[in-house]
């Protein structure tokens, strides 16, 4: 009994200690963590290229939140703290590249592919119907 | 002639990846474009390194070109560029700032001791806050800001002596033109 107790401290403190990992600003309230969460998703760190803010662990990357969360508090919206960033980064600080002419390719390229080549299989499928003999030879049913 | 498709197909991929390839060749894969290149400088007012208690400020370098170099005593490759900043400094054609960034000044210090302090001025950044102003997101990186204090040119990752001759040097000649 007592070793399955000191199991469930020692399981309690190690969660605790993750908990303390992932909340590593003192939030005045939840609403401003939560914008503060989905900021960190949004943007991208410009150290290690291919994380958000929220999961590269480099030290520009906690200057910039500490920058988000300055910005949230001086009751910036989000559209201007993106903004912000934008200003100083360029649009290859947005996680999610904005829909403009220049990034149609990017968004929509992958949907015209998967039409293509839907529309490659159907044909070829469709000449195959009407090359196939209309009537099945006799022996269709021999195992070879 | 069906059965050459696959093989077209094919070929036009490779032509497309491979001018991806050639397109890309020789160029920083991690840098990043500046929104900044023809905008007025960031305004900043930054501790000098010579003396703590005074701060510099944007205002306080127009009238004249420079070169602002972000530089660490952690940063590899700002050893590397150095004696290409010395040289730029030592050409008279431009006073090169020092951006000293996120460093300890004792570090800054003896590192500026053992490989040489070319810098007009130094400014410290020791917390990386106005860094995020300029853009900075690792040291080395330059800009070359004009007379009137407008971002004309950055370069991220280490000045060799190629950027200085083809990008630097007529850089600074259009700008000694427009004056």
């Amino acid at each position: 009994m007592n070793t399955l107790r000191r199991l469930v401290i020692a399981l309690a403190l190690l969660l605790a200690g993750t908990a303390a990992a992932l909340h590593p600003k003192d939030f005045q309230n939840p609403e401003e963590e939560a914008r503060y969460r989905a900021l960190a998703k949004e943007l991208r760190c410009v150290m290690c290229q291919n994380q958000s803010l929220a999961d590269s662990p480099a030290g520009v990357a906690d200057d910039m939140r500490q920058q988000v969360l300055a910005l949230i508090r001086e009751g910036k919206t989000d559209a201007e703290v993106t903004a912000f960033f934008k200003a100083r980064y360029g649009d290859f600080i947005l996680y999610r590249p904005e829909v403009t002419p220049v990034t149609w390719a990017l968004w929509f390229g992958p949907a015209l592919l998967l039409l293509v080549g839907a529309g490659v299989v159907v044909s070829i499928v469709r000449r195959q119907k009407t090359n196939a003999p209309a009537n099945p030879p006799a022996e269709d049913r021999q195992e070879w | 002639m069906g059965r050459w498709l696959p093989l077209g197909v094919f070929l036009a991929l490779a032509a497309l990846l491979g001018a991806g390839v050639l397109m890309n060749a020789g160029k920083t894969q991690t840098e990043i474009e500046s929104p900044l290149i023809g905008q007025p400088a960031p305004d900043f007012a930054l501790p000098d390194f010579a003396d703590p208690v005074t701060s510099v400020r944007k205002a306080d370098l127009l009238g004249r070109p420079y070169l602002i170099n972000i530089w660490a005593s952690w940063c590899a490759s700002c050893r590397e560029e150095h004696p290409v900043i010395t040289d730029i400094a030592q050409s008279g054609r431009v006073h090169v700032i020092g951006y000293n960034y996120k460093d300890a000044p004792d570090d800054a210090a003896r590192w500026l001791q053992q490989f040489g302090n070319p810098f007009h001025r130094i400014i410290v950044d020791a917390e990386g806050t106005a860094a995020i102003d300029w853009g900075i997101y690792g040291a080395p990186e330059t800009f070359l800001v004009d007379a009137n204090g407008i971002v004309r040119w950055k370069h991220v990752g280490p000045v060799t002596p190629d950027v200085v001759e083809t990008q630097v040097w007529p850089l600074l000649a259009t700008l000694e033109a427009e004056r």
